[in-house]
């Protein structure tokens, strides 16, 4: 599904990803973890086509195309999500007016009929209960005055209405309690099929108690210095990056 | 792709194009005898003449209000422009097919049929193009109920004693520059009366066109709502695309009497001029109306999109107790262009109140002000005001200013004032395109949002005339 090789990316010309390489298949859960700066963020907001980024090397294969040439709606259309980490608020959008028209681009793209405001009601009711959210936040502006959780579940219930093939979870788990944390990752477990894959973002092992990996992968100073498999989180979780950050020196200097 | 938000191209401007058509126009200029002329061409009682003498003999004394506005613009050559300017044909006009059938296509092809086969629903239009109007749809209908919609001019000739009653009463000629001018020469315009009880069953329109490249446009309006009557009227207005400026200077007056309300929406998209600020219509209005009274309420909604200036302010004075005043703004500049609008709310009865939601959006190289007056009265007891005030700001080479004047003179009234200015943040706009939305309807969809407490107070029709319109003029503002 998606096959990135050596991807160099910058931002104010200072370099962020040095060369990363990794393969995701649908149906998988891969984890990118890493002490904080390590380029995490950058390499899920240069999948999604964030314009603040440059790519200065290397190339992204999505679907059989060259990702980086499409615009971010059109990543977006082609199936591309990202979970954003800090949730842009859009006042007097509501809700559900934002993710209908979201749901009807898709639509449109696949050439399938729109669907009109009742239609996607019923749709959008049913998703909601998939993050427990209540449908009083529908008629809500865009995250305004949302707490941080709930704008996290506000995040994963666009998910579930877009029902992207690739999705891209930036952090989800920061700041959520241990209740937000469950309900966000039962969501996201629910969404797991076959043909769909996630690549989850995270600081932490916590979330992956719940999000189940099957490839963890560390970032560090805009490289994967160490991928494997589940275990791998346990084992940062035990020695901290501090194990990785000398290991990663020992190699650098060698 | 471009990380900054900086300016492209405008999209072209679709009303731009000019009709062919024979002209019956004055000289150019301004005299006691070209008021002479007019007022004889128009088969004016005497009486019209003496107001617009008197106006133009004080207009002649004062002076354009040049300093106080956030504007520039070159000097203006009052002598060199024509005040009167009218498609030749017949006379008089019995029926749509005696109208100049270029005429007819130039509205049809602007989406306001005027053939009564072809009748927007629910809306009777007056079709006011350059001097005159051409055409009033289903005046017949409304007469049986005994509202009167017609032309000035026919208002004039047909109910001399209403329009004497009540022109000039809310905008004295004397009022301002413009205001004066207008007094002096105005062609036409609409006259509207909803009698006592009557509540108008449809949408009153006027809708607007500026062709000849020579003349200004100085039209009039004026609406009376008796007792308890209730009208809802709309304005829009397109000009062609020429390189030179053309002067627009209207006066509406408004007059609500006990219970009565009036609601009043504009959709201005007078040409703007091109991206470098040639052309484009100066557009000095002077729009006011007057909760005479008690209960009564007037609501002003405009959405200005075009012009290359706009000065403007359409207020309320409210006499009645209990009377409440109302204006629901958005305001767009674009390019070079520049606007200094706002309101005037003047508290005199007790117990008045009044909304101003205000809402300027600014692009390119453009300058928007928002300007407005609340003032209440030592005997405005309990008057109530509540101001928001919202910019935002599409790039970094536009301004917008705010200049809110709040003068309340007692003690048991109470005057708020809100004001933010934003931006479109690339995070916006990068959120919504990671949604799967274009960036013109990324940002089509954040203007619209900003935009929505004005929205809601217009008519359906008008207001996703009005949606699709912001879009339009904002395509290609971001990049």
């Amino acid at each position: 599904m998606l096959e990135i090789r050596n991807l160099h990316a910058t931002i104010d010309d200072q370099e962020i990803l040095r060369g990363i390489d990794l393969k995701v298949s649908a149906g998988e859960v891969h984890a990118i973890m890493g002490p904080n700066g390590s380029g995490k963020s950058t390499l899920a907001k240069v999948l999604a086509g964030h314009p603040a980024y440059e790519v200065t090397e290397g190339e992204i294969i999505y679907e059989g195309k060259n990702l980086l040439e499409m615009d971010p709606d059109e990543r977006a259309r082609e199936g591309v999500f990202m979970a954003f980490q800090y949730p842009v608020e859009v006042p007097g959008v509501s809700n559900a007016q934002l993710l209908r028209l979201a749901y009807n681009e898709k639509r449109k793209h696949q050439g399938l009929e729109e669907l009109d405001p009742l239609e996607f009601k019923e749709l959008l009711a049913e998703r909601a209960k998939l993050v427990d959210m209540d449908l009083s936040f529908m008629s809500r502006s865009v995250n305004e005055g949302f707490s941080g959780g709930e704008k996290k579940r506000n995040e994963i219930l666009q998910m579930a209405v877009l029902e992207p093939k690739l999705a891209i979870l930036d952090e989800t788990d920061s700041g959520l309690d241990i209740d937000a944390l469950r309900i966000v990752a039962d969501g996201v477990n629910k969404l797991r099929r076959p043909d769909n894959a996630i690549i989850l973002v995270t600081h932490y092992q916590r979330i992956l108690n719940y999000i189940i990996p099957d490839y963890v992968h560390v970032l560090y100073r805009g490289r994967i210095v160490r991928s494997g498999g589940k275990e791998l989180a346990l084992e940062l979780e035990e020695k901290g990056y501090d194990w990785i950050k000398s290991e990663a020196g020992v190699t650098a200097s060698a | 792709m471009s990380t900054n938000i900086e300016l492209l191209a405008n999209r072209e401007y679709k009303y731009g194009f000019v009709t062919e058509i024979e002209y019956e126009d004055f000289p150019r200029g301004l005299n006691e005898e070209i008021i002479r002329l007019l007022s004889e061409r128009k088969g004016e009682p005497d009486w019209m003449l003496e107001f617009r003498l008197k106006a133009y003999r004080h207009w002649v004394t004062m002076r354009e209000p040049r300093h106080w506005p956030n504007i520039t613009y070159p000097e203006i050559d009052f002598q060199s422009i024509v005040y009167y300017s009218a498609p030749k044909q017949r006379p008089k006009k019995k029926s749509l097919d005696e109208v100049d059938p270029e005429l007819l296509r130039t509205f049809e092809k602007l989406g306001i049929p005027l053939h009564e086969q072809k009748l927007l629903a629910g809306v009777a239009v007056d079709a006011v193009f350059d001097s005159v109007s051409v055409a009033t749809t289903y005046k017949e209908k409304l007469k049986k109920m005994g509202i009167i919609f017609c032309s000035m001019s026919e208002a004039i000739r047909e109910y001399p004693d209403l329009v004497r009653k009540y022109l000039g009463s809310v905008v004295p000629p004397n009022d301002n520059f413009y205001a004066a001018l207008n007094s002096a020469v105005f062609s036409d315009g609409s006259f509207c009366y909803i009698p006592k009880g009557v509540r108008c069953p449809m949408e009153l329109s006027t809708y607007f066109r500026i062709n000849n490249a020579e003349s200004g446009q100085f039209e009039r309006t004026l609406i009376v709502a008796e007792e308890g009557a209730y009208v809802s009227y709309l304005e829009g207005c397109t000009a062609p695309m020429y390189d030179r400026n053309q002067l627009h200077a209207a006066v509406v007056e408004l007059v609500a009497l006990d219970d009565a309300e009036i609601k009043y929406s504009t959709v201005q998209n007078w040409y703007a001029g091109d991206e470098e600020g040639r052309g484009g219509i100066y557009n000095f209005v002077t729009k006011r109306g007057k909760c005479l009274g008690r209960n009564s309420k007037i609501s002003w909604t405009q959405v200005e999109t075009g012009s290359a200036i706009t000065w403007k302010y359409p207020s309320v004075i409210l006499m009645g107790d209990n009377s409440i005043g109302e204006f629901y703004s958005v305001a767009l500049t674009n390019h070079r262009q520049q606007a200094d609008t706002g309101t005037k709310m003047i508290h005199i009865g007790r117990n008045t109140r009044s909304t101003i939601v205000s809402k300027g959006i600014a692009a390119g190289k453009s300058s928007n002000s928002y300007r407005g007056l609340v003032k209440i009265l030592p005997k405005a007891e309990n008057a109530r005001n509540f101001t928001q005030c919202d910019s935002m700001l599409i790039g970094s080479e536009c301004s917008a200013n705010t200049f809110p004047y709040i003068e309340v003179m007692n003690n048991s009234s109470r005057a708020e004032h809100e004001a933010t200015t934003s931006r479109i943040s690339e995070e916006q706009l990068f959120y919504l395109q990671q949604r799967g939305l274009s960036q013109e309807d990324a940002v089509s969809l954040i203007i619209n949002g900003f935009c929505k407490e004005v929205f809601r107070e217009l008519p359906m029709e008008f207001a996703v005339e009005a949606q699709r319109l912001l879009g339009i003029k904002l395509e290609g503002s971001v990049g």
